[in-house]
């Protein structure tokens, strides 16, 4: 995840503008200065406030409604307590938007690689078609999630006729070491009758509001590979399937590594769809922050959450990236 | 080697010698545009073929539907005794080098010359040999392990076409394999694909527009303009005897004269040409009608200052309007009495010098030289550019 | 030299002889076509399925505009009503909330834009110490949970005694700061694009650095630059997470609709969302279908762009490509 320039990737052609263009020394700190002052302000100090904030005491609705720097780890032992071992709510969060993501590049990609491959003069008109439901209020698409899963509708019958709601019901039942499935759904994926209300709908609307992030990086990425080297895997004897395998989706893996990142991290934070369309069981990370500053005032537990929730998708991330090894591809 | 093939079994082929290629009747239409006109063209096995043509001439079509990368609207693609025309490209015993080599940038160069027998289920220890071996042919052992981007560009296009040759393909297909080089380089590799052809003796057929590429390596070019063949046969057939203008234009320069044939006895057919008597050998008129354009290569024709008599040969007066010192030559541009300007290419033989705009000059060469094509056709046609003749 | 041209009769032999050899000539069937072209396309046919269920949402939206609920619940489709549309800007706390969204979208959209395009320029055009810190920071906001901004935001406010004080002017802030990154990626990737023999061509063409700047390098970035803003507009406008931390007892418009889901959200609220998308979708295809009927007349003016030919969506999508940048 480092932000380094890719070696040897196009910073060569701008360091000869830098030298024609560029006047004075002092010229890119001018250009840089105002928004990195704000950035600097407004993220970075907040961030290191948010660390502080979980190590200090007070309540925003009790006492003074101050709050003091105490070295107060207890906050950190508070959060894990309530939300990693009583109640497996940050381990929910992961796991739903693992899944969600997984769901989003399963979807995405035959859509990113039509765009990139097989649309023709349509190209335009699909990535317009693929920002567009941005544009509708991301709250209002997600509450019509719930008119389209309701418990008569038709997607809830057809599950139910075609035993899909049933299967789904008892296949993640069955209990396992920890952290179980039946502790991140203890009652099931989803319900017998129902889908509102259950994981399957949090974890549904997740996929369906994150997939344009994991569409247009997927894209990007699969635009850049010349469609030769394609018609070159099949020429070598490559199957479709193969010439996909060795070729397509390996020089792909810059956008899947952006579009997974782009999706989980936002998913894992996110309150809105276990809100709209999850239980109360179905509170996430991104619910308890929410509720401990909003409701509770509880701002020192909230930012020890914060700070946890943080530093694990870092860590993972860091893991992910290192993993999949992008900087020698491209 | 020719003979053998027509009897020999497929297995004996692909050890070497390549397999015929015959595209026959073939048609590829992109919706109403017609790429590939009823095609039918036969590629001898083990021959290195060039199919020649400006961009959009349909040669590439054709090419991607050998290789199975296009299906042909009607008719059959048959690669020695099969017919493939259906057939996916990955069970095809065609390989391509691609244009611009189409090397897969996360693959290192072993991997990349590797990738088609790892298809084929080889074992690792068999495509260790046969990938060293074939890097060896085209001299890049030491580069096994770099990656395509830090090849130079010649480089890549051995690993590309060494990629292709491993696979031991009837037919080794090359899309414009070296459009990608300078000058020098393509020259070099013009050199060293004819030497691994005539190694491998594997059916090679090249697509070029660059003509002088095409008469280096091939030893038969087919013509192609506008989705059909103009002309097919050796180098030397195509450039001294054209049978269109196009390609009297296309390869090399003509010079094309209107004229008319008046009498044919005796092997020899005589020509008026703006009443001015001249000969040349009847096999040499590729037209039924009487009106002909009479055609010159710029370097038959000999330039003489006027007086000099010029007996057997045909001649025509003019004066200079334009000469060129070019070293080797010079080239004029000489203006005919009917106002025509024709291009000369003279040696520099004389001792004093080359004639200059305005010298009053007598333009004669051998009738052996001379062909003719129907007048009917564009004169212009395959021109690289509109010359000053109006 | 075995492969001299023989005599065009023996080639045409050698080809009769082939071609008498193979089982007579049968293209494939019909059946076999029509499975291999379904074959062949099953991926645009999954793509249209997929774009069908990004689009089925907004669809319901648009409908459900049009409904009449039969309780305070917009979910189960009633009867068929005009009245959220004539109403629409009858409710005063729907009315308040967009005039307040917009507001608040069009300075940040404003502010965010200025400065990502001068940090673009910077990165894009300058080699300078601090390149790799630069890029990382912008890269942190695109990369942290809306719910922890927010919620270290509100610390921040907190701690400098602004909560009294939330509202309109802490939720510019917050937005201004999470545009500046989606800015910067989207011109950078502009940047990266330009041809830089352009400039040079200009240079060499007796134009100074500034007028170098202003009449080739900045008219060839403006559509990267509309691109960014139409982004951050959406963005803004749309933010419910960060805004809901910094905005007190303010409401904007998501604000709103947020505050009636427990309640019912009105069909009114699906009318603003109707509306935006449809004036979305404008703004985005109408430069397009305007260049479209322009081209056709041969001499008519050059066709100015919007930021929406294919190059932006591309640069669209390289601000999701920004762990390369």
């Amino acid at each position: 995840m480092s932000a380094a320039p890719a070696p040897g990737a196009a910073q060569t052609p701008q360091d000869d503008v830098a030298r024609t263009v560029g006047s004075h020394a002092w010229t890119p700190y001018a250009l840089l200065s105002p928004g990195m002052l704000w950035l600097a302000v407004f993220f970075l100090v907040p961030t290191v406030m948010l660390v502080t904030m979980s190590l200090s005491s007070g309540s925003a609705f009790t006492g003074t409604g101050t709050f003091s720097f105490s070295w107060e780890f207890s906050n950190y032992a508070d959060a894990w307590n309530q939300y990693i071992v009583d109640k497996p709510i940050f381990q929910k969060s992961l796991v739903y938007a693992l899944i969600a993501t997984v769901l989003c590049l399963i979807i995405a990609y035959p859509l990113a690689y039509t765009i990139a491959f097989k649309s023709g003069r349509w190209k335009n008109l699909l990535l317009v078609l693929v920002i567009a439901p941005f544009f509708t209020s991301f709250l209002l698409r997600t509450n019509a999630w719930q008119t389209i899963l309701s418990d008569n509708g038709f997607v809830v019958d057809v599950m139910k006729n075609t035993g899909m709601l049933d299967f789904l019901h008892t296949v993640v039942n069955t209990p396992d070491s920890w952290p179980s499935w039946t502790q991140i759904f203890p009652e099931g994926i989803t319900a017998e009758d129902h889908v509102l209300a259950t994981p399957l709908a949090v974890i549904l609307g997740i996929t369906y509001n994150f997939l344009p992030f994991m569409t247009l990086p997927l894209y990007a990425s699969l635009e850049r590979i010349d469609i030769r080297l394609i018609e070159a895997a099949t020429d070598l004897y490559s199957s479709a399937f193969t010439a996909f395998r060795k070729v397509t989706f390996p020089l792909s893996l810059p956008g899947v590594v952006a579009g997974t990142l782009l999706t989980f991290i936002p998913a894992a934070g996110d309150p809105v769809n276990a809100f709209l369309l999850g239980s109360s069981n179905d509170a996430l990370m991104g619910n308890a922050i929410d509720a401990q500053f909003k409701a509770t005032g509880n701002y020192p537990l909230a930012s020890a959450l914060s700070v946890i929730l943080m530093v694990v998708i870092v860590a993972m991330v860091a893991l992910y990236v290192k993993r999949a090894g992008t900087e020698e591809l491209v | 080697m020719s003979e053998q093939t027509s009897t020999a079994a497929p297995e004996a082929q692909s050890t070497g010698g390549g397999a015929d290629l015959h595209i026959v009747d073939v048609t590829k239409k992109f919706g109403s545009f017609t790429a590939v006109d009823d095609l039918t063209l036969t590629v001898p096995s083990g021959s290195f073929f060039a199919l020649l043509g400006p961009s959009g001439c349909g040669k590439t079509t054709t090419l991607r539907m050998v290789a199975g990368l296009e299906e042909p609207t009607a008719g059959r693609i048959v690669i020695g005794t099969e017919d493939v025309t259906y057939r996916k490209p990955f069970k095809r015993p065609v390989n391509t080098v691609f244009q611009s080599y189409a090397l897969f940038p996360h693959l290192d160069i072993f991997e990349n010359v590797a990738f088609g027998l790892r298809r084929t289920g080889m074992n690792r220890s068999e495509i260790r040999g046969e990938v060293e071996n074939m890097l060896e042919l085209v001299e890049l052992s030491t580069y096994a392990r770099r990656k395509p981007n830090q090849l130079s560009g010649g480089q890549q296009q051995r690993v590309a076409v060494a990629r292709a040759l491993i696979n031991k393909p009837e037919v080794l297909l090359l899309d414009e394999p070296l459009g990608a080089l300078d000058l020098k380089l393509r020259r070099q590799m013009q050199i060293e694909l004819k030497r691994i052809q005539t190694e491998v003796g594997i059916t090679f057929v090249h697509v070029t527009h660059d003509q002088e590429e095409a008469m280096t390596m091939a030893d038969t070019i087919a013509v192609m303009n506008e989705g059909r063949i103009e002309q097919m046969g050796a180098p030397i057939e195509l450039y001294e005897n054209p049978v269109t203008t196009f390609v009297a234009n296309f390869l090399g320069q003509s010079n094309l004269i209107k004229g008319s044939v008046t009498g044919k006895g005796g092997g020899d057919a005589l020509l008026e040409v703006q009443g001015i008597r001249m000969a040349m050998p009847t096999a040499r008129v590729h037209s039924d009608r009487d009106d002909v354009w009479v055609g010159v290569r710029p370097e038959k024709m000999q330039i003489s200052r006027s007086g000099i008599s010029v007996n057997g040969e045909n001649a025509v007066t003019g004066v200079v309007t334009d000469a060129s010192y070019i070293g080797v030559s010079t080239q004029y541009l000489v203006e005919l009495p009917w106002g025509q300007e024709v291009g000369v290419f003279a040696q520099n033989l004389s001792t004093e010098g080359p004639l200059s705009k305005g010298d009053e000059v007598v333009l004669h060469w051998n009738p052996a030289h001379t062909f003719a094509l129907d007048a009917s056709q564009d004169a212009e046609a395959g021109a690289e550019k509109v010359e000053g003749d109006e | 030299m075995s492969t001299v041209l023989e005599p065009t009769q023996s080639i045409d032999a050698r080809r009769a002889q082939a071609l008498a050899a193979l089982p007579p000539y049968s293209p494939p069937s019909l059946p076999v076509r029509t499975m291999r072209w379904v074959r062949s396309h099953l991926v645009q046919f999954f793509a249209a399925l997929v774009l069908f269920y990004m689009f089925v949402p907004v669809l319901l939206v648009v409908i459900f505009s049009f409904n009449l609920p039969s309780g305070k619940f917009n979910y189960i489709w009633n009867q068929f009503s005009t009245q959220a549309w004539v109403n629409v800007w009858q409710d005063p706390l729907i009315t308040d909330s967009v005039v307040l969204s917009l507001e608040i979208a069009f300075v940040a959209t404003a502010v965010a834009t200025l400065l990502g395009t001068l940090i673009a320029f910077a990165i894009g055009r300058h080699r300078f110490v601090g390149r790799a810190g630069t890029n990382l920071l912008i890269f942190m906001p695109m990369a942290t949970p809306e719910v922890v901004m927010g919620s270290s935001l509100l610390t921040l406010f907190v701690a400098a005694g602004l909560e009294a004080s939330l509202g309109r002017g802490t939720i510019m802030v917050a937005h201004i700061m999470f545009c500046i990154s989606f800015v910067v990626v989207t011109v950078k990737a502009r940047i990266a694009g330009l041809d830089s023999r352009l400039e040079q061509a200009a240079m060499d063409l007796y134009a100074d650095e500034k007028t170098t700047f202003w009449k080739v390098t900045f008219p060839l970035v403006l559509p990267g630059i509309v691109a960014a803003a139409l982004l951050a507009f959406s963005l803004s406008f749309d933010d419910f997470v960060i805004t809901n931390f910094t905005s007190g007892q303010t409401v904007t418009f998501p604000m709103y609709v947020w505050g009636a889901a427990g309640r019912g959200i009105p069909p009114e609220a699906n009318v603003v969302g109707a509306i935006m998308f449809g004036v979305a979708v404008l703004v985005v295809l109408l430069p397009q279908l305007l260049r479209r009927r322009r081209a056709k007349t041969p001499d008519g003016p050059k066709p100015e762009v919007l930021g929406v030919d294919g190059d932006d969506h591309m640069s669209l999508g390289a601000t999701a490509r920004f762990e390369h940048s």
